[in-house]
């Protein structure tokens, strides 16, 4: 149990808030929020902050409530389990999930918390934290896909004093970095993330020097209260008392021969509250996809769904949290028992957009959207320069995958794009140019999107021949069950991954693997997969269905799938199409499915080897005790 | 005797300044845009100008344009058809767009994915490839590249051939070989279609960013050129003995020729003119760091100038496009006079923005069908828009304005009109201030240590506000705010870039190899300054490089001294090389923006020669010296709100007020195209040059 140390004395009166001013100060807090990221991305060095932008930023009013962020950290729960003071000029530091009730889900994540001081006491909280693409472990990347605890995943590190009232503890950080490859990217995305929350802190201070003091802690508490008071009408709006909805995805495989996972979550209104209930899912699994989720994030996930469409410019913070209870069954793939290996999270995180969407969209199909690409899949080479002047050089490479957004109420998912936030690709000229690689085909596949009135987004596939020998390693999911379609939209394409060795043999890959040896000339194909697709296929005007062939986004056989007859010029056969049209209506059924989630299970398990090369996973099951 | 013309296009008015170079004297015209053929305009009103000047057309030497076809044909989405020409492999790297959705979490289901600039139907590969270090993977097979170009000429096909080409292949930054091949194919395959080649227009790494900037540059090529050599005729025809120079988006002049070669250069043409014009306003009034703000109807652009040097950005901003070419580093926020005030019922929160009443219907006061309250109308509402006083020109109806924000103050429950007035001006003004603190405070600078120069249809009515919220003082009103660009397109200076990637770090890099490529660059530059008849003895040449930590995704932009190429570095003798300099001044900035340093190797991306010609002058106007007593202007009083009171404030015409007149808020200062609020507390000095400073009053 912490002890914060506050020179000041007496509590801060709170005072009345004209509306005003308490724009004023969410305008503030937003732009504290903003510059953080700014501050970080623009002096990291890792790739998974610099590139993909993997950080996530939180301001938290003196009782540790988040007033804005993006992030589950539940400050008075950290503070219970870090027993030391806390002080002005202190920041903590942990990457141990196990240890601050997951607010960072695996141990690549470094999280910061710093106590705001203003006049002696604290007037807020700024944290962060960020993805080291490297922090140790027996695999480049620390990301074993074959980990089944989390001592395999590189340094843990318990929450401790990184500064001790402004004095950085060296000795500590240079234990630390001397279990990690590259520990010049730690030790600048450390400073880049204390930097942020330095900036966050100084934003603060203004804002108190600004306004006042009491004027600035009784604006959060406003601002909390605003988002209770609307979302408590919002979940009157939409559910309905008593309905329970209920919806399930799977996470296909866990590394080590499991799978797939079956991820559940079911909702029902009593009164002014909602219950989110995780109960159904499957057990923790053996290998390191467990995505141990806290309930303040499961809240955060479900009110970005609720509450952006009601006003988007609304500033995301705690105060509706009482109005949603969370039930996360202990030693569930939500919550597994420590040691547990956690390292592979990325695919649960993502997939809970889905989980939500299929969940939530129940109340007004119209506004549900397919499944989209809701991973963030990983690549990763390294390996020794074997030649040139850079001989014996060390070069590791972490790269993300991007897939198909899939078809949406708004229209069709952009193909190859990013489901979160600010990531991007990296160009392949800086790959070429800092690593020993080219890469042949960087293009979105045909088809690969789920048919539909709003198409699905394909996928895409980025061919990479390696120069020199080196080990790969890959994360990534949806190569088993299927990014399902709505409202008669198709499923969307699994992905694939697969070499062409230079002397010609194609060996096809899992999902997950790592300490994949390549050599000169061989050819990785690292293939996303498609988003679902929304609506009737059918009803898509054929002269676009017609001009996407021509653009190279559908082939001609792929237009089949709209009922559409395209010629070899590219041009609509309407004729044609209409008889194809009239013939696939006449072979369904009259009312389409809401869900499309593709074939049943069983079915996927039995023809999995004949299907993706790969052998089945057994199913996991539950254990008593 | 020898004449000078700045011309500044604006959607609604073209602003014309003629100015006597020898004795500085100027003489304006405004008169109605012609969007259909903006020449038609531009003329008209230089013809006005010179009549007005009793001078004949003949004498006029130079016409400095500030344009923004080039902007409207992105913005409208009339540009060319364009063939892109990528490597086998690559053809979708504008569908790709680098896979990046804007927004926060869940923002994918809201975003509509913009088409291509070039569309795939007009895409190619070609099988050639280089690597990254220049050297040839795969040759080109000219039989491929005319097989893929027949294809864009539509032959066999049953679409229409493309009317511009665009070729970015990849690693062409490092070999261009392959694109000139190109080019020269072309030339046989598809003759009369322009062709931009990513090597010429931003021979930087990126493939995406440098591809897009390709295709924008063909995308806007036939119209600026058709409208370039329009306006040359026209003034050849006119009488006008003078060469045609256009504004580029850094703020520099180019020579027509230029422009139509790049015109990817000018896409913020118009904005540029602006911020040259505020710097030479401020630098009247013995001001050399300023930040300007120029807020219009439907947003607000602020650019932090120091020195008198505008700041730079590496990145051009239109609409949703964003290309790599040197542009004044203006920042947009989408707020302005026009921007509607609304209460979500769910938060009942105040927002301001990002709607926008547009022109059209535009604020209820216009009494043009606008009913939904905008800033506008608050303003009118407080009173600091007397409705008798908007230059005639526009009769404001204070009714519909107080009925429009009215609205505001039910869903909010304030108690009066006035309360929801002040809200949605507070408001606003703080939307501004987080633009003003993106160019400074999160760049490093104080605000408080620069001076803020206001224009724009509702900049000085807001002001004197923003001074008091960043500490900017004084607050700068340039008289005649309307013909600022134009002032600011005939006192700029004639300009030209060359740019380069590099990409070594410094260790693998000698401080000879520096100079050499610097200076290459600088010869490139020069040579195509002196072919428009810049003569070297006249040139300024100036050096710069993107540096970063090894590793780092992020570059700063440094400036080189001349002096560290010549070994002259280094005080007390002793030479640190040029190398050496750099990496000490780009730690300063690291440590200035970021407040701490890494041991990690300097890297050098990217290195800029930037050539100049000297400055023009232009002579101030001096105000006739006044006493300091301003009731010689002294019009009305009218009733204005202000902090929950009313008061009552004095009322000025600014065309009768004399040198150091002081005019003491709360006061409104009232001229054809503009209205200055000072407030409470604050006085405006009239400085000899016309531009008022707002300072606040001591005690």
């Amino acid at each position: 149990m912490a002890r914060i140390v506050e020179t000041a004395t007496g509590e801060v009166e709170r005072v009345d808030v004209d509306p005003v001013t308490l724009d004023l100060i969410e305008n503030g807090l937003r732009n504290a929020r903003y510059e953080m990221d700014e501050v970080l991305f623009r002096t990291a060095l890792s790739p998974g902050i610099r590139e993909q932008h993997d950080e996530f930023p939180l301001i938290g009013d003196p009782g540790g409530k988040m007033v804005v962020g993006q992030f589950g950290l539940s400050i008075p729960d950290f503070l219970d389990g870090f027993d030391d003071t806390v002080e002005e000029g202190d920041v903590l530091l942990t990457s141990d999930p196990y240890a601050c009730g997951a607010a960072i889900s695996h141990a690549n994540d470094w999280l910061l918390v710093m106590p705001v001081f203003h006049e002696g006491r604290v007037v807020g909280w700024a944290s962060m934290f960020g993805h080291m693409s490297d922090v140790g472990g027996k695999t480049p990347s620390s990301m074993p896909t074959d980990a089944r605890t989390i001592y395999e995943e590189g340094v843990v590190i318990p929450p401790f004093k990184l500064y001790r009232r402004g004095v950085p503890n060296d000795d500590a950080l240079r234990i630390i970095l001397n279990q990690v490859r590259m520990p010049d990217w730690n030790r600048a995305d450390l400073n880049g993330l204390v930097a942020a929350c330095r900036t966050a802190a100084r934003r603060v201070v203004e804002m108190c020097q600004r306004f006042g003091t009491a004027t600035y802690l009784s604006a959060l508490d406003a601002l909390l209260q605003r988002n209770h008071d609307a979302m408590k009408v919002l979940l009157q709006a939409v559910f309905e008392e008593g309905r329970t909805l209920s919806f399930t995805d799977y996470i296909c495989d866990d590394g080590v021969g499991n799978g797939p996972y079956e991820l559940k979550l079911s909702l029902t209104r009593t009164g002014e509250k909602v219950h989110l209930d995780f109960t159904g899912s499957s057990p923790q699994a053996a290998g390191p996809i467990n995505y141990y989720i806290n309930e303040n994030l499961t809240r955060m996930f479900f009110g970005i769904y609720m509450i952006t469409v009601a006003d988007p410019q609304i500033l995301w913070n705690d105060g509706f949290y009482p109005l949603v209870d969370v039930t996360i069954p202990d030693g569930s793939y939500w919550k597994p028992a420590h040691p547990a290996a956690l390292n592979g999270r990325n695919h649960g995180i993502g997939r809970v957009f889905d989980l939500f969407g299929g969940l939530l969209g129940q109340t007004n199909p119209a506004l549900l959207n397919a499944a989209g690409f809701s991973s963030s899949p990983h690549f990763m080479y390294s390996g020794h320069y074997s030649s040139g002047e850079r001989k014996g050089e060390w070069f590791q490479l972490y790269s993300i995958g991007f897939g198909g957004i899939p078809g949406r109420p708004l229209g069709d998912g952009p193909d190859g794009h990013s489901l979160w936030p600010s990531f991007v690709n990296i160009p392949c000229e800086y790959l070429e140019s800092y690593y020993p690689l080219r890469i042949e085909t960087w293009q979105t596949v045909p088809d690969t999107g789920g048919a539909g009135l709003h198409r699905g987004g394909n996928g895409v596939d980025v061919a990479y021949v390696f120069e020199e020998p080196g080990e790969i390693a890959i994360h990534d999911d949806r190569w088993l069950t299927y990014p399902w379609g709505v409202n008669g939209g198709e499923p969307g394409a699994r992905g694939r991954k697969w070499i062409d060795r230079a002397e010609g043999a194609r060996e096809v890959l899992p999902s997950k693997c790592h300490g994949v040896a390549v050599h000169p000339g061989d050819v990785l194909h690292f293939v996303t997969w498609g988003g679902g697709g929304w609506g009737d296929p059918l009803l898509r005007d054929p002269e676009l269905v017609a001009r996407e062939v021509r653009r190279g986004l559908v082939t001609q056989d792929g237009a089949r799938r709209y009922g559409v007859v395209v010629t070899e010029d590219g041009e609509v056969d309407a004729g044609a199409t209409e008889t194809v049209r009239d013939q696939l209506r006449a072979d369904r059924p009259a009312e389409l499915p809401v869900f499309d989630m593709g074939p049943p299970v069983e079915e996927l398990l039995a023809r999995c080897e004949e299907e993706t090369g790969l052998p089945a996973p057994r199913r996991p099951v539950w254990t008593a005790g | 005797m020898s004449y000078r013309l700045g011309v500044d296009v604006g959607g609604t008015f073209t602003d014309v300044l003629l100015v006597d170079e020898d004795s500085g004297a100027t003489w304006r015209a405004k008169t109605a845009s012609t969007p259909a053929d903006q020449a038609v305009g531009v003329l008209h009103g230089i013809e006005e100008v010179c009549a007005d000047a009793g001078i004949a057309m003949a004498e006029v030497a130079q016409v400095l344009h500030g344009t923004t076809v080039a902007t409207n044909a992105i913005l409208e989405g009339k540009g060319a058809r364009v063939g892109l020409v990528t490597t086998r492999g690559f053809r979708q790297v504008l569908q790709i767009a680098r896979s990046f959705v804007p927004g926060g979490l869940a923002g994918w289901i809201i975003w509509p994915k913009p088409e291509p600039l070039a569309d795939l139907e007009d895409t190619v590969e070609v099988e050639g490839r280089i690597a990254s270090d220049g050297s040839v993977v795969r040759p080109l097979d000219d039989d491929d590249v005319r097989a893929q170009l027949t294809r864009l000429a539509g032959h066999g096909t049953q679409r229409q051939g493309v009317q511009a080409l665009a070729v970015s292949l990849v690693n062409s930054f490092a070999d261009a070989g392959h694109e000139r091949r190109i080019r020269e194919l072309a030339a046989e395959v598809l003759p009369g279609v322009p062709v931009s080649l990513s090597s010429d227009v931003l021979p930087e790494l990126r493939e995406y960013e440098r591809t897009l900037t390709t295709v924008a540059n063909g995308y806007v090529q036939p119209q600026v050129e058709k409208y370039v050599r329009h306006l040359s005729a026209g003034l050849r025809e006119g009488g006008v003995a003078g060469e045609l120079s256009i504004l580029r988006s850094d703020g520099g002049l180019q020579s027509a020729d230029a422009a139509v070669a790049a015109p990817v250069t000018m896409l913020l043409s118009g904005p540029a003119g602006g911020v040259t014009g505020a710097v030479w306003v401020a630098e009247q009034c013995g001001h050399r760091d300023l930040i300007t703000f120029d807020m219009g109807g439907t947003s607000t652009d602020v650019a932090l100038v120091r020195g008198l040097s505008p700041r730079i950005g590496r990145e051009t901003k239109v609409g949703d496009l964003t290309v790599r070419a040197s542009s004044v580093d203006v920042r947009t926020v989408g707020a302005g006079g026009g921007s509607i005030a609304h209460v979500p019922e769910l938060t009942r929160a105040l927002r301001v923005g990002p709607q926008s009443a547009g022109a059209d219907p535009g604020p209820a006061a216009y009494g043009k069908g606008g009913v939904e309250p905008t800033v506008t109308d608050a303003d009118v509402v407080l009173g600091y828009l007397p409705s008798a006083l908007a230059g005639g020109e526009i009769t404001l109806d204070v009714e519909a304005a107080r009925a429009s924000v009215s609205k505001v103050a039910e869903a909010m429950g304030l108690d009066s009109p006035e309360a929801a007035a002040a809200g949605i001006v507070d408001i606003v003004n703080e939307n501004m201030l987080g633009g003003l603190r993106l160019v400074s405070v999160q760049q490093g600078f104080d605000p408080r240590d620069f001076a803020l120069v206001a224009f724009g249809g509702a900049g000085p009515l807001h002001a004197n506000a923003l001074g008091r919220l960043t500490g900017a003082w004084p607050v700068i009103v340039p008289p005649s705010p309307g013909v600022l660009c134009a002032l600011g397109d005939a006192t700029t200076s004639r300009r030209d870039e060359s740019a380069r990637t590099v990409l070594r770090r410094f260790g693998q890099l000698t401080d000879g190899e520096l100079g050499q490529i610097l200076r290459e660059l600088a010869d490139e530059a020069a040579d195509r300054l002196a072919a428009q008849g810049l003569a070297r003895p006249d040139q300024t040449v100036g050096f710069q490089v993107d540096v970063r930590y090894h590793g780092q995704g992020f570059e700063i932009p440094v400036e080189v001294d001349p002096a560290w190429l010549d070994g002259a570095g280094g005080a007390g003798g002793g030479s640190t090389g040029a190398l050496a300099e750099l990496g000490k001044a780009f730690d300063a900035e690291h440590d200035r923006l970021f407040s701490f340093l890494l041991d990690v190797d300097h890297e050098l991306v990217n290195a800029r020669a930037t050539v100049t010609g000297p400055r023009p002058d232009v002579a101030p106007v001096r105000l006739e010296e006044g006493d300091g007593d301003p009731a010689g202007a002294l019009v009305t009083e009218h009733p204005v709100h202000v902090g929950g009171e009313q008061v009552t404030a004095q009322v000025y015409d600014r065309a009768r007020l004399r040198a150091g007149d002081v005019v003491r808020g709360p006061a409104i200062v009232t001229e054809m195209d503009s209205t200055t609020l000072v407030l409470p507390g604050h006085a405006a000095t009239v400085h000899a040059s016309g531009s008022l400073l707002i300072t606040p009053v001591e005690g």
